[in-house]
């Protein structure tokens, strides 16, 4: 394959990183935004929807597109409500201090991480992706997956534009995340709200996970990289910003892709990334999008 | 503040470290083995609490200065076949340039930004060990020869391969930090940390260079973390990539908050804590690690500054 | 003999708006000065170019002849300029004798040594200057309003500046604790060069030898309290006539 053809499949394997990058970090981004908390368990969630939705799909005989819909549909609400729960049974009781609840969160990861270990077991399975379809292009082909994942993952970020920018729901969720005493005096409920958005955020990362477990593959240990990721993506997009996530995630995840598909030492590679990366935010700490300190 | 709570203060951190010194004799092997380890990473401990605790930074990458020490000592000594001294030595420099060179950049940023940029340098130092593998044999590591862990002070031959060597050198080095500690939290330089950490800009019109604070504050952590780490590889005979992981950046931020940041001892007791926790759990099921998260989970909802943090708080408030 | 303090051309902008236009400032030593004007005058911006909080747009700023607009914040308050928030700004969690020792000990750590004794004496001294003495042992969080307005002046005395700016420091105070701010004031300026924001008129009459009126990020008038309060000009933008006394 020549450069320029490479450079193509580089970039489609960079969008569909980039793609799940963004539902995650939407995720995160959302509960530390309206909380004010750093959920280190948010890769758990991730891994968590994958697994789920390899227990769903598998349940289901038949066509794998069945399974599939059924673990899109089953995975996010499970992990949803297992985040619900983890909210007010702990997160709440500790008044969203922001070092306990570090502490709460690793607690919550191990949790997790063990519960998959030992009901799931070490291995790492694979899910049918619900069609098989290859899209033939003059250079190679490409999955129609993997662009199925792209094109789904556009629509859940402008819906979720959507609800946060036009409906209700999202108003009081930014009118939390802005100022949340002033928010609770205007009669919303600040409690219920938190509980909600910290559903939601997990319900993101699992849904990224049902995603993109059909060409990937479900283990217990995958949702360490995933999280280091998007809070990166968080931080360089600037917090508060959908725009800033979604372009961070477009930048991290196509840089990813171009590393991983060109680079034969993707060490040496990813150190000078990561540095590039890190220095970016030492100059500009308020990220791409978010507002500078004065 | 006066004389007798000073004195009492300082009494306490005696007894506790006489305490450890007779837990070295009267311990059963394993114990006695198990300490040895506590011991060591409670200094890395020591090392992360002024940063997070005293100075309020919290660092999500400080395992970058534990490996600083652990390499930094053990590749002179396995390669340039350099003696004990000098190798720790090595090790404590390795962290303190380190230190001052990340420190410098990564105190432009503040708060969680703060955190994700140390993050990515210790990502970047994890990296590079395991780039340069010829040298670090990356995951795999290096161990050091026994006959090379060995200081000789004329007859005596002190060698870190035996176990009650090996408790009593971990001893000298916890008791040392923690009274270097103590003495800097109770000094000027420690009282600067903590107004830095209730209000920067208030720092900053009293007339302290804030910026140069913190750095020092990065600069001595990173050099107690490299000295952990340069004695945990000596001691342990090991050196190896997975020091520098992510992993050894979460485990003494765990420490810390468990046994209650900003107190002296806490880093001791919750490193205790998580030690025996995981070793318990281990010894009763495959599935420990949901003990252990049960575990952390219970001690922040009952002691949410952490135990001696709780503990100073609830009843004893002249705690360090 | 050189002012205290001289601005030349200082001035600041936010995006479009010019916060302090082209300023040209004049303290000398000894004064009591009062800075007057309605919201967004201009009057805590151009403190806060003075004190260092602020950088400036273009401009400079003299402190006894000597160029201080490159100087950071906390060289300028180690020259001799302290300033106290419009916004209490104490440390909560620290006691009373705490807060004040964090600048007792700056000034000490310059001077050479921090001993506990001058470190003590110190504070007692910052204390004692503003009637906190009793409260030492408190949590500085703790104290009621006005005293938590008394601990921010004494932490600025704690520092022996040669310049003290006060940004509304009445805000907020009861009539009898203002009475005993303007006695304050008088004690603290036998020592140090006085600066003060303030709206109340009351006290920006019995306490200022000059007053300078800003409005829009300019100078409107300069002078004795009774050639302002005769102005027209600045009766127009900000005292009103007689009548609305």
């Amino acid at each position: 394959m020549g450069f320029g053809p490479l450079l193509l499949l580089a970039l489609l394997e960079g969008l569909v990183t980039a793609a799940l990058l963004a539902l995650m970090a939407l995720g995160l981004s959302l509960v530390f935004g309206v909380m004010r908390v750093v959920n280190v368990a948010h890769g758990e969630f991730f891994m968590l929807g994958a697994v789920l939705a390899w227990v769903v799909s598998t349940a289901f005989a038949g066509h794998p597109a069945i399974g599939f819909i059924a673990a899109l549909l089953v995975a996010p609400l499970a992990v949803g409500a297992v985040a619900y729960l983890a909210e007010r049974l702990v997160l709440k009781r500790l008044n969203y201090d922001p070092e306990a609840t570090i502490v709460a969160t690793i607690g919550l990861l191990y949790i997790i991480q063990q519960l998959a270990l030992t009901v799931y077991g070490a291995d790492a399975r694979p899910v049918q992706p619900p069609f098989n379809i290859r899209i033939q292009l003059p250079w190679f082909g490409y999955s129609g997956y993997k662009l199925f994942v792209i094109a789904a993952a556009i629509l859940l970020l402008l819906g979720a534009w959507f609800v946060l920018a036009r409906t209700r729901a999202g108003l009081v969720m930014r009118a939390t995340q802005y100022d949340a005493e002033t928010a609770q005096a205007f009669g919303i409920p600040v409690g219920r709200v938190y509980a909600y958005v910290f559903a939601l955020g997990a319900m993101l990362a699992a849904l990224a996970a049902v995603l993109i477990v059909p060409v990937s593959q479900a283990h217990y240990l995958m949702g360490r990289d995933p999280l280091l990721l998007s809070f990166v993506v968080v931080i360089i997009g600037g917090l508060g910003s959908l725009r800033g996530t979604v372009v961070a995630a477009l930048l991290i995840g196509l840089s990813d892709g171009i590393i991983s598909t060109l680079f034969f030492s993707p060490t040496l590679a990813k150190i000078l990334a990561t540095l590039l990366v890190a220095l970016v935010l030492v100059f500009r700490p308020q990220g791409l999008f978010g507002t500078a300190a004065r | 503040m006066n004389g007798a709570s000073t004195a009492r203060i300082w009494l306490l951190h005696l007894a506790v470290i006489a305490a450890l010194a007779a837990a070295g004799f009267l311990l059963p092997d394993y114990h006695r083995g198990v300490f040895s380890r506590i011991l060591v990473l409670a200094v890395f401990a020591m090392g992360y609490n002024l940063l997070l605790g005293y100075c309020g930074l919290l660092s999500l990458g400080h395992a970058m200065f534990f490996a600083a020490g652990l390499y930094g000592a053990g590749l002179p000594l396995y390669h340039l076949g350099w003696g004990m001294p000098a190798s720790f030595a090595a090790g404590l420099a390795a962290g303190s340039v380190l230190a001052l060179v990340v420190g410098a950049l990564a105190l432009r940023t503040v708060g969680v930004a703060f955190m994700i940029v140390t993050m990515m340098f210790a990502q970047v130092f994890y990296l590079t060990t395991l780039y340069f593998t010829t040298w670090t044999r990356g995951e795999e590591g290096l161990v050091l020869p026994p006959a090379a862990r060995r200081v000789e002070l004329g007859d005596v031959v002190l060698s870190l391969s035996d176990p009650a060597t090996r408790y009593m050198v971990a001893l000298v080095l916890f008791s040392a930090v923690l009274l270097v500690c103590l003495k800097l939290v109770r000094a000027p330089f420690g009282r600067t940390l903590a107004g830095i950490r209730e209000n920067e800009e208030r720092m900053r019109m009293l007339g302290y260079d804030t910026f140069r604070a913190k750095l020092g504050a990065v600069v001595v952590s990173g050099v107690i973390c490299a000295a952990a780490g340069a004695a945990y590889g000596l001691m342990f005979g090991y050196v190896g990539s997975g020091f520098a992981s992510i992993q050894y950046s979460i485990l003494p931020l765990l420490w810390v908050l468990v046994g209650g940041a900003a107190t002296t001892l806490g880093p001791l007791v919750g490193t205790a804590f998580m030690v025996y926790v995981i070793d318990y759990a281990s010894g009763l099921t495959t599935a420990w690690l949901m003990l252990v998260g049960a575990a952390l989970i219970f001690v922040v909802l009952f002691f949410p500054k952490g135990i001696l943090g709780t503990v100073r708080e609830r009843w004893l408030k002249w705690l360090p | 003999m050189a002012a205290l303090i001289e601005t030349k051309a200082l001035s600041r902008a936010f995006g479009g708006l010019k916060a302090v236009d082209a300023v040209d400032f004049r303290l000398e030593t000894g004064e009591i000065r009062a800075i007057i004007g309605p919201n967004g005058a201009g009057k805590t911006t151009l403190v806060g170019l003075i004190c260092g909080r602020v950088a400036p747009s273009s401009g400079t700023i003299l402190f006894e002849g000597r160029d201080i607009t490159r100087l950071p914040a906390h060289a300028r308050v180690m020259a001799g300029i302290a300033y106290t928030f419009q916004i209490t700004s104490v440390f909560p969690k620290l006691s009373v004798y705490d807060n004040v020792a964090l600048p007792v000990q700056r000034r000490l750590l310059a001077q050479g040594g921090v001993s506990r004794s001058a470190l003590d004496a110190g504070v007692a001294e910052a204390l004692d200057k503003v009637g906190l003495t009793g409260h030492a042992a408190s949590l500085a969080g703790d104290l009621a309003y006005g005293h938590q307005r008394l601990l921010e002046i004494a932490m600025g005395l704690a520092l022996k500046p040669r310049l003290l700016i006060l940004d509304e420091p009445t805000q907020g105070l009861s009539d009898g604790e203002i009475e005993g701010f303007i006695a304050l004031v008088r004690e603290i300026a036998r020592d140090a060069t006085i600066l003060l924001i303030e709206h109340n008129m009351q006290v920006v009459m019995e306490l200022a030898g000059r007053i300078t009126v800003m409005n829009a990020g300019r100078i409107l008038a300069e002078g004795a309290p009774a050639e302002i309060r005769a102005d027209k000009a600045v009766q127009d933008a900000y005292l009103g006539t007689k009548t609305d006394g």
